[in-house]
């Protein structure tokens, strides 16, 4: 199985039942993301911690975190899923939690729940979480994260920029013309791609909201999806 | 008609020399291969879709089974398999601990149930169990009106289903090991 060395992304996957951890584990695999497993918001947020500044000593032991980390590499996580109902911190909570954290708040959230409850659904979007998914979640699913991962990539991307140019400066004058030239092209480009992105956020956006008030109104449990009344972009 | 050599015998399976490849047999239940007696790979794979056919209609599985199933590859053979035994595992843990709790009278801690069966229920729905689950939800109302006999009910029939579940999956998983040997291994003859 080959994996491509640059652009795999690292997601954290947090649930309390094993089974649903070892679901979310395959589907993220298959779809071809790095997965650690962690089994509560707790642990969730010391795999975390560990990213930048070692904050004490990490309590956790390898057999509940399923990657290999060493402490004095960084370890970067593009996105994190968690279930809602957890004993201790609930998903929501987790999710406050990386929202308020300086180093964390840029980490997209999704939050998975097996109960259709619009406020709770709403509440998790308006306070940050990109997604909400009903479990169990499907591969359909999973396809929707790809987005949400490639916008804060280049987010962060954008971000270092201005550090770039600011070094750039106390260079030679010769070089700088052809550099200004690239990194223009390079903001350019990035413009276009955050378009394209923005624009399948407001699609997917769109979908999410359909999909609330859809379940709200009918009282099975069945998906939109099935049912043909959503056509997902 | 293909000739063949017995080779080995090792029951169930038999060593054959057939066209001048090695190739493991099924034995049925008469001690003939179980291809000399017509049947072979394609029977027992029409079996196990019959088979999942039934319990699709009986609402026993539902569409997240086939989820799981799409989820099985070369990297992970056993996916389903490995899928529904730790179900089976984390069901019978908590089956244990719904009927202690209803066997003691002095039961009082429902809340506690609720969570129990909310965990039953949702790895329930994540293998595709639908019948369990729906049961779950029966028992999970019973409990949050503190209906003792309702929940004594409501785990007999989840005990039921349980089983039911357990004894057609098990099944499921044999005809799959028969196939896939009823596939043969076949390795070049050597003179």
């Amino acid at each position: 199985m080959g994996i491509a060395a640059e652009a795999q992304f690292h997601v954290l996957a947090v649930d309390d039942s094993v089974i649903d951890r070892k679901m979310i584990e395959r589907l993220l695999k298959v779809s071809s993301f790095q997965v650690t497993t962690v089994d509560s918001g707790s642990k969730a947020l010391e795999f975390l911690g560990l990213m930048g500044d070692v904050h004490g000593n990490p309590t956790i032991q390898s057999s509940s975190v399923s990657s290999h980390v060493h402490h004095h590499q960084e370890v970067e996580v593009n996105l994190i899923i968690t279930d809602y109902c957890m004993p201790g911190m609930t998903g929501y909570d987790l999710l406050k939690k990386i929202k308020e954290s300086s180093s964390l708040k840029d980490i997209p959230v999704v939050i998975m729940s097996s109960e259709n409850v619009p406020s709770r659904i709403n509440r998790c979007l308006e306070d940050g979480a990109e997604e909400f998914f009903l479990k169990p979640v499907r591969l359909s699913d999973v396809n929707r994260l790809k987005p949400h991962l490639l916008k804060s990539k280049f987010k962060a991307q954008q971000q270092q920029l201005p550090q770039q140019e600011e070094l750039e400066q106390k260079e030679p004058d010769q070089p700088q013309q052809k550099q200004q030239q690239q990194q223009e092209k390079e903001e350019e480009e990035m413009e276009s791609i955050e378009q394209k992105v923005d624009e399948q956020e407001q699609a997917v956006q769109s979908s999410v909201k359909r999909k609330i008030v859809e379940e709200s109104l009918s009282p099975e449990r069945t998906r939109p999806r099935y049912s043909g009344l959503t056509m997902a972009t | 008609m293909r000739t063949a050599k017995l080779i080995e015998q090792c029951v169930p399976l038999s060593l054959y020399l057939i066209n001048n490849e090695y190739v493991y047999k099924l034995l049925g239940k008469t001690g003939l291969p179980v291809w000399m007696l017509g049947l072979g790979v394609d029977r027992l794979r029409a079996d196990m879709n019959r088979l999942l056919a039934i319990l699709f209609h009986q609402g026993v599985l539902d569409e997240q089974f086939l989820q799981l199933q799409q989820l099985q590859d070369e990297s992970s053979p056993n996916f389903v398999f490995e899928v529904v035994t730790i179900y089976f595992r984390e069901s019978e843990k908590l089956l244990r601990i719904l009927r202690d709790n209803l066997s003691d009278r002095e039961f009082s801690d429902y809340a506690k149930m609720g969570i129990h069966l909310n965990q039953f229920l949702g790895s329930s729905s994540s293998i595709g169990a639908k019948r369990v689950r729906n049961v779950c939800v029966a028992f999970r109302a019973a409990s949050e009106q503190n209906n003792r006999l309702g929940c004594l009910r409501a785990l007999e029939l989840l005990e039921h289903e349980y089983c039911f579940l357990k004894n057609k999956l098990y099944e499921l998983f044999q005809l799959e090991q028969q196939r896939s040997m009823a596939a043969g291994v076949r390795y070049p003859a050597q003179h």
